[in-house]
């Protein structure tokens, strides 16, 4: 999966989660201050992304994932490396 | 060796709900612990919650609900041989709640038992009366679900003192008479994961009540919708029939997010939780005791229950109104 699918994908996800449209989830963007998203929605995030990618973001690390590129990066890796 | 005769099935004959009187706003909280109307409504969607009188007991509140449900039914005390208390909160450990709150509302020598399975204990109890009345083990049975959790809550503790509160529901449960009706209860789908025992608990008598509420949230987020539509599918219901879907009204986050996930967007959603809480057992019947007050509910009208907590306890079942 290239970057730029699971950028599309979580675009995706973060416009049912969270009403925010797919094209404001660009990678330097912080889900907190940016897209208004809290830990809960996160969590939900992390389900979806599941589902789409088949990747497994626990909640520990979760909280470490701040930027829509934190969370491309770890859904790569996890890829990658699964 | 001879057996009970049965019946072919049940259904609920009415419900009935009890709420204390003293509302709690969130400010209410917000002047205490370090908390904001707007925080509590956007995290868990509660706007107002009852909490119990000091000597209110959980048995004062399930007899005030399960006389109202009993007058619903058009059933009268003799009728009922069988009273099942689900609560998670009793006053005391010994004796029970249930024949207590029996001989208080006049039902006379009837089996009588608490059941526990925290915030699922109502579905537990409705399928288990259901399966007894079904096998000819009860003629009718009365199902009640009575919470005070406030006694159970710490009130500096702003992560749980926001959520829980007081309240009681019930429910007659009956035969149907001949296969001609059709049956009201349909086959309950329930469960437990005893390995996440430790999100939600409470430590021994002197402790208050804890949830790990991100693993809460994530685990019924993930778990739930396939059982509710098992649920669905042992009734021989579709979703896109139900007319309402009424969840332990835990949070409204969740409550929402299983119910995009369950694909009946035409069923109404209680969400009761808003000047409720979460009364855990008693959330279900006291959401349906209002929407049948509300008009919202017609009888053999398909409902989807759907109730989870501590434990990890969970179970479901398609009922139709009363």
């Amino acid at each position: 999966m290239t970057d730029e699918e699971i950028l599309a994908g979580l675009g995706e996800i973060v416009d049912e989660v969270a009403g925010v449209p797919a094209d404001q989830v660009t990678p330097d963007k912080s889900f907190v201050d940016d897209l208004d998203i809290d830990s809960l929605s996160m969590v939900e995030i992390a389900v979806a992304a599941q589902d789409k990618f088949g990747v497994e973001i626990p909640d520990d690390q979760l909280k470490n994932l701040k930027t829509v590129q934190d969370v491309v990066d770890y859904v790569r890796n996890a890829g990658v490396s699964a | 060796m001879r057996l009970t005769e049965g019946a072919p099935a049940t259904r609920i004959l009415g419900f009935g709900g009890y709420q204390p009187v003293k509302v709690v706003t969130n400010d209410d909280l917000a002047a205490t612990v370090e908390t904001s109307d707007e925080w509590i409504r956007s995290r868990v969607g509660i706007v107002s919650r009852r909490i119990a009188a000091e000597d209110e007991t959980v048995a004062d509140m399930a007899v005030a609900a399960g006389g109202k449900a009993l007058a619903a039914s058009g059933l009268s005390p003799a009728d009922i041989d069988l009273v099942i208390v689900a609560t998670c909160t009793p006053e005391v450990m010994i004796p029970n709640t249930a024949a207590t709150v029996a001989t208080r509302l006049g039902i006379i020598a009837p089996g009588a038992f608490d059941l526990n399975a925290a915030c699922a204990g109502f579905s537990y109890a409705i399928g288990t009366a259901s399966d007894l009345v079904r096998v000819g083990s009860s003629r009718n049975a009365l199902v009640i679900g009575a919470e005070k959790l406030s006694q159970w809550v710490d009130w500096t503790d702003r992560s749980t003192c926001i959520i829980f509160a007081d309240g009681a529901g019930a429910a007659v449960v009956g035969p149907v008479a001949d296969e001609a009706d059709r049956p009201g209860i349909g086959p309950v789908v329930w469960g437990s994961a005893g390995d996440m025992a430790d999100k939600i608990y409470i430590k021994d008598r002197n402790s208050f009540i804890i949830q790990e509420g991100q693993a809460v949230f994530r685990w019924a987020t993930t778990a739930l919708h396939p059982v509710a539509r098992l649920a669905c599918e042992r009734a021989g219901v579709d979703p896109s029939q139900l007319k309402a879907f009424v969840p332990h009204q835990a949070n409204l986050r969740i409550i929402e997010a299983i119910a995009r996930k369950i694909g009946a967007p035409q069923a109404i959603l209680a969400t009761d939780i808003v000047h409720a809480g979460n009364t855990s057992s008693a959330s279900i019947p006291l959401a349906l005791s209002r929407m049948i007050e509300r008009g919202d509910l017609s009888s053999g009208d398909p409902v989807l229950l759907l109730a989870f907590g501590a434990g990890i306890s969970y179970a479901a079942q398609v009922i139709t109104g009363p």
